[in-house]
């Protein structure tokens, strides 16, 4: 066994509509999109022209600053329109699916080496689902990693449940890790949550296996890498969400890009909570059905409630989500409501009455319950990240662009996601995700 | 609840952009966000917000200080009584007191208000929160017989000098309401210190008794510590003060209400006392041997139960704005400002209420002790990275 982390600090919203173990299927879409957006950083350059025939697995656009990265085609079938949106910029490669999915076959390798892992995963577009730490894009071939980091558990909001869902899929879960560990040259670290030990099996050396346990953000990978292999200056970590390995294992196992994952319907606007198998760059309306009716007053979300965006009827699967959360909107003014006890709302203060049932799952909606205001409280956001940060002194470096002081209080170990529950609880409601964003966009460009 | 709804939204275009009263927008929005929390969304970023928001945490100061203020209005009156040496029923007290003391809440609010509905007028922001809470302290914090006008000036110094000139709510460096307090201080000497702590208004047919003394256990302490009231009398409030400091059991109510909602900083609140009473004990180790009433002498728990020191470290040393912003940082600014309080109390009866001083001394020196914890955590930091 790896290392025991318990994390103290943090917050688990406890939230209605989680995914109930049930998996449909998605019906076949009559249109595809891959959307260049979904990749932050990535300047698209076209291989496949309008009207050109693909097959699944074969690249549509490959990145201007690292041509090596290329994103693939989930189906086959004929490229039928570029949709470009301000200044020409490439927003969506659609595709028209063929009846039957017709795959690329790439040549997997009898014995796996550093060097043949990349060139495959290079050639198929599977390159793409390895990110790094810091600045979260696609991982940089030829800036080797100090390691490689899975986290098999998501402690976010209704967040889908990896062991219903890679349960099914062991075998090229594991077939993934000891890839991923080949490349890492068995530097693969997996956080894992109690009893998923199973999940991972004999696939790699039990003390890479970490056991986390902990609220939320526990299962945020930039949390894991923080207590179990820090990131200093100069230092690279990729890392891998686990439904991603999947599709690494099944590349490895049968030579084909299937780019089909599991993606949690969930929500308290949701019927009947559950998942549907689908692919990346489908139709949301395909992937949703009659689960969800898109109006006014209804919130869809892909991703989480902490760090999703807002979707809407005519959007595409993005590339990498795997949950879609559907919850009221609060555009209704309430009266005196900051003066009210409170059963029904969620504070990680004690405030309202909630408190006092600790077990409750709650029906919120996207209202922010009070105005932006100047940083007044101190020591919220101390409660609810687990890392060995000062998260407000940080955010005011950023504020100030002290691009030293950020650097010596720690900017490349984190992520905007980590600051999601900051975010949450502020009193003053500031948009902390936004400034840290900023902060590393300053760090990027600098190079 | 409908009908004003009604009524809001009637009379909202009006101060909105081209309306008659365009300039009112804010104090306007100010009036409307007060009756009802705003519809507004999430934009960007998380799609779901925690319920709490400024005005819930500064309505969460307000009901812990209300054990004070209605004990401070019973006490009022019964120190009135108790110099006329007459026999009252606790309503009389309480009624008697509540008089004196409503129209100086009334005119603390309305005062700092207005300077704050001008300033968000002039700077088109909207209204922060803040004086709610500064609003109710300042008067806590005085002597029952303080003028009304007296009063006001204090709300309206605090609150264009100690807020509005940094950029309003949430940018001062120093806790307004005590500001307010140590300007009315220096300011009025004759009306904040002496005999000045109980209403003496004239009562028909009585007068005051032969016994009565106007001074403090906090002036008294400094000249032989066996002049001050017993531990009991100090800790329940049946002494004279400002009208919100004397019971120590009606802070500690508060105290209790404000860690428990996670309001108020239990680091902070526990230090000071902390600070308060290692350097009483210190006091104590090197008090003179041959004056066994000197005010060093006095035993180091009673600096918690004289003067307003638990006021102050309860609802004034916690301001998240004028203190320590770090974990540690606030276990050092508690210590401290404990530390100084009895310091100054014990050596300098020119200023007996050292805890105020003292507050606002270490309000400055917060950001140096913010700024050395954050050094010492960088410092870490890079060990770590080597």
């Amino acid at each position: 066994m790896g290392k025991a982390v318990h994390i103290r600090k943090g917050f688990d919203i406890k939230l209605v509509g989680k995914a109930s173990n049930e998996t449909a299927h998605a019906p076949i879409s009559s249109v595809f999109a891959i959307q260049p957006p979904d990749f932050k950083t990535l300047i698209p350059k076209l291989l496949a022209k309008q009207g050109d025939e693909v097959l699944a697995g074969q690249p549509l656009f490959y990145d201007k600053d690292r041509p090596e990265i290329k994103i693939p085609s989930p189906v086959s079938g004929e490229v039928v329109e570029i949709v470009r949106g301000a200044k020409r910029v490439i927003l969506e490669v659609r595709i028209v699916p063929d009846k039957e999915n017709r795959y690329v076959t790439f040549d997997v390798p009898k014995t796996l080496t550093k060097e043949n892992i990349t060139a495959l995963l290079l050639e198929s577009g599977c390159w793409s689902y390895i990110r790094q730490r810091p600045f979260s894009t696609i991982a940089d071939p030829e800036k080797p990693p100090k390691s490689i980091f899975v986290s098999c558990f998501d402690s976010a909001p209704l967040a889908p449940d990896n062991n219903y869902i890679i349960g099914s899929e062991k075998e090229n879960f594991q077939r993934g890790l000891s890839v991923l560990n080949t490349l890492a040259a068995g530097n693969l670290n997996v956080g894992i949550a109690e009893g998923q030990a199973d999940l991972i099996g004999n696939s790699i050396s039990t003390d890479k296996t970490h056991q986390i346990n902990g609220p939320h953000p526990a299962g945020n990978v930039g949390i894991q890498i923080h207590h179990i292999d820090r990131i200093k200056k100069g230092e690279i970590v990729w890392y891998v969400n686990p439904q991603d390995v999947v599709i690494i294992g099944r590349l490895f196992g049968s030579g084909k890009y299937q780019a089909e994952r599991t993606i949690a319907i969930t929500g308290s606007l949701t019927q009947k909570p559950s998942y549907v198998k689908a692919l990346t760059g489908q139709p949301l309306k395909d992937i949703i059905g009659d689960k969800i009716t898109f109006t006014d007053n209804t919130r869809v979300i892909q991703g989480n409630v902490l760090t999703g965006r807002t979707t809407y009827e005519d959007n595409f699967l993005s590339f990498y989500e795997t949950q879609i959360s559907a919850i009221p909107e609060g555009k209704e003014p309430e009266f005196f409501g900051w003066l009210l006890p409170g059963l029904d709302k969620l504070s990680l203060s004690r405030s309202f009455f909630s408190w006092i049932t600790p077990k409750k799952k709650y029906d919120l909606t996207t209202n922010t319950h009070g105005e932006e205001r100047a940083f007044v409280m101190s020591g919220e956001y101390e409660k609810v990240l687990p890392m060995d940060i000062m998260p407000v002194q940080l955010l005011k470096s950023i504020m100030a662009q002290d691009l030293e002081r950020m650097e010596n209080l720690g900017i490349y170990e984190v992520s905007e996601e980590d600051f999601a529950l900051c975010e949450f609880v502020c009193t003053s409601k500031i948009d902390v995700q936004r400034v840290v964003g900023e902060g590393l966009e300053y760090f990027r460009i600098e190079g | 609840m409908k009908l004003v709804k009604d009524l809001v939204d009637n009379i909202k275009p009006h101060f909105d952009k081209g309306g008659k009263l365009e300039k009112l927008h804010y104090v306007f929005d100010g009036f409307e966000t007060f009756l009802f929390v705003p519809g507004t969304t999430t934009k960007h970023g998380v799609h779901i917000r925690d319920s709490m928001d400024l005005k819930r945490t500064m309505v969460m100061v307000i009901f812990a200080m209300i054990p004070c203020l209605l004990f401070g209005m019973w006490n009022v009156g019964y120190q009135h009584y108790l110099a006329y040496g007459m026999e009252t029923t606790p309503w009389e007290n309480f009624l008697f007191g509540a008089i004196k003391t409503t129209p100086i809440i009334i005119v603390s609010y309305v005062s700092g208000l207005t300077v704050e509905f001008i300033f968000a007028t002039m700077n088109k922001h909207s209204i922060s929160e803040g004086y709610l809470v500064t609003g109710m302290l300042i008067p806590l914090t005085l002597p029952v017989t303080t003028p009304l006008w007296m009063v006001a000036l204090g709300g309206i110094f605090c609150t264009l000098l100690g807020k509005e000139i940094f950029g309003g709510t949430g940018m001062n460096f120093m806790n307004p309401a005590l500001l307010a307090r140590a300007f009315l201080f220096f300011a009025f000497p004759a009306f904040l210190s002496g005999e000045i702590w109980t209403d003496l208004s004239p009562e028909a047919g009585h007068s005051i008794v032969d016994g009565y003394s106007g001074a403090t256990n906090l002036v008294a302490f400094d000249y032989n510590i066996d002049n001050i009231q017993s531990a009991s009398s100090m800790f329940w409030g049946f002494e004279q003060g400002s009208i919100g400091e004397t019971s120590v059991f009606c802070i500690l109510l508060g105290a209790a209400f404000l860690i428990l909602t996670g309001v108020g900083s239990w680091r902070i609140i526990l230090s000071v006392f902390v600070g308060g009473y290692l350097m009483g004990f210190v006091m104590n180790l090197l008090a003179p041997a041959g004056d066994l009433t000197h005010a060093m002498h006095m035993p180091a728990h009673h600096h918690w139960l004289i003067g307003s020191f638990a006021f102050g470290a309860v609802f004034m040393a916690t301001d998240p704005v004028s203190a320590s912003h770090t974990p540690t940082g606030k276990y050092i600014y508690g210590l401290l400002i404990g530390a100084f309080a009895v310091i100054l109390r014990v050596f300098n009866p020119a200023y007996p209420e050292g805890i105020m001083l003292s507050i606002l001394l270490f309000n400055v020196f917060a950001p140096l002790i913010d700024h050395l914890v954050v050094e010492q955590h960088i410092k870490k930091r890079l060990k770590h990275a080597q």
